[in-house]
């Protein structure tokens, strides 16, 4: 089988010469987004946590949890894994930092815990994600394929922990964050997504090149265990999200979200949507929240005539432009 | 020509995917920096993604910069379209912004990497509906 060449020897890095400019690109996107936790005053949430129900905390530490849970796989097996797949020194070099600032999000709910939380809530929550059978059962589902001989399929699970699989979670800071709760939690977890995002694209843009060199059969054998293993995660995940947030009555629009994401992970893939527009329409306020003027009208072409949109004052930087 | 856009489309290729469904007649902007700035004859809406991070700074590909920094082709833009990511934050489709500032011109719509079908299809019967209405 074609399969990708490995690097087989380790020669010194030259940034100057690049086989991919796409790995140069997502460099110095990912090291120019780098934050840390303590630049975000998690403090300035203490009154609000404690307006919060025992029920309301407890559901708020285990969705972190379950996050945390999820970063130190992508910290310490994911991208490691990936790197031994890289097919240029420069990949190799972007899953270090893939990797790291996967250890800085891990990082961040312990930060967020210490602020608001006490430490045996926290234990509590810790001993639940060990039990949680979903949990594990979504942890074991991605380790299995990361612990494969399946190169394309490390990928692909890649790809669904990073653009799918913490959004049962996410959704719940965005909750929080149009109820005017835990903005500044907020604010650090949309750091979170949006360093997701260029994962999720990156790794997905290499396994379309890997997968561009397959054969047509091992093509569409490819896809068809990543729709399968989408479905099966899926699956899971429907029964995580109807176990944390049935009590708070948010299940079925957490669902929304959840395909809204699918939908995402699989385009990042190269793969077609799945779910219909039908069952992606999230609340609004939760989209606003993750986005504050995605709900604007920029559709132009639907809007009723007055929407005549000229973009809004943005500080642009004038030497990047002659006129 | 109906349509008539002009876009441009990293080695993701997510941009001229969505083109490519819209079935709408387009010109892409060439990938490499070293290659001629393209002249366009006639007025086009411009389809470009935008680099991710929430920066101003970077968020136009350098490509459509060098592009738009051509009088001529500046002066014939009419409408802009911005793929990109609601994980950006308000950076969401940022690239439109700028460009819809810069040249005064709507920015028309976004969608997020290739587009769902339905973002297709509300492009395509829009920018034929706006191109009947350009005097």
């Amino acid at each position: 089988m074609n399969m990708m060449q490995r690097l087989s020897r380790v020669d010194a890095i030259n940034w100057n010469r690049l086989q991919d400019d796409k790995d140069l690109e997502v460099w110095n996107r990912l090291t120019s987004n780098f934050w840390l936790p303590e630049k975000v005053p998690l403090s300035n949430d203490i009154q609000s946590w404690n307006t919060l129900t025992d029920k309301e905390k407890q559901l708020t530490i285990r969705v972190f949890t379950g996050l945390t849970l999820l970063d130190t796989i992508q910290s310490s097996v994911g991208a490691p894994v990936l790197m031994e797949d890289a097919r240029t020194p420069h990949e190799e070099a972007v899953y270090t930092n893939i990797a790291f600032m996967e250890s800085v999000h891990a990082r961040s709910y312990s930060s967020i815990f210490s602020t608001l939380c006490t430490t045996r809530d926290v234990d509590d929550a810790f001993r639940w994600s060990e039990e949680n059978p979903t949990l594990q059962a979504k942890s074991e589902l991605i380790l299995g394929r990361y612990r494969s001989d399946d190169p394309l399929m490390r990928k692909v699970a890649s790809v669904f922990l990073e653009s799918f699989l913490f959004y049962s979670g996410f959704y719940l800071p965005m909750y929080w964050s149009s109820h005017a709760k835990l903005t500044n939690t907020a604010d650090l977890i949309r750091l979170i997504i949006r360093d997701e995002a260029v994962h999720g694209y990156y790794i997905g843009y290499k396994f379309q090149q890997d997968l561009a060199e397959a054969t047509p059969e091992r093509q569409q054998e490819v896809k068809d265990y990543a729709y399968e293993l989408l479905l099966e995660l899926y699956d899971n995940e429907v029964r995580y999200t109807e176990s944390l947030y049935d009590e708070v009555g948010l299940t079925e629009d957490v669902k929304k979200f959840l395909h809204y994401n699918a939908n995402k992970a699989l385009m990042n893939l190269g793969f077609e949507p799945l779910f219909p527009s039908s069952e992606t329409d999230v609340d609004p306020t939760i989209m606003a929240a993750l986005s504050p003027n995605a709900d604007e009208n920029h559709d132009f072409f639907s809007g009723s005539g007055s929407s005549y949109v000229i973009g809004k004052a943005v500080a642009t930087e004038d030497d990047d432009w002659a006129f | 020509m109906v349509g008539n856009l002009v876009y441009f489309s990293t080695k993701s290729g997510n941009t001229h995917r969505f083109i490519e469904k819209t079935g709408l007649a387009a010109q892409r902007l060439p990938l490499s920096r070293q290659a001629p700035v393209p002249q366009v004859d006639q007025p086009y809406i411009l389809v470009t993604p935008t680099y991710g991070g929430g920066q101003a700074k970077g968020a136009v590909p350098g490509q459509v910069i060098r592009f738009l920094n051509d009088e001529h082709n500046r002066h014939l833009i009419r409408g802009v379209i911005a793929a990109g990511n609601t994980n950006f934050g308000d950076a969401y489709g940022l690239a439109g912004r700028i460009i819809a500032e810069k040249c005064q011109v709507p920015l028309l719509y976004r969608f997020e990497l290739f587009g769902t079908d339905e973002d297709v299809a509300k492009v395509r019967e829009g920018v034929e509906e706006f191109w009947k209405r350009q005097p």
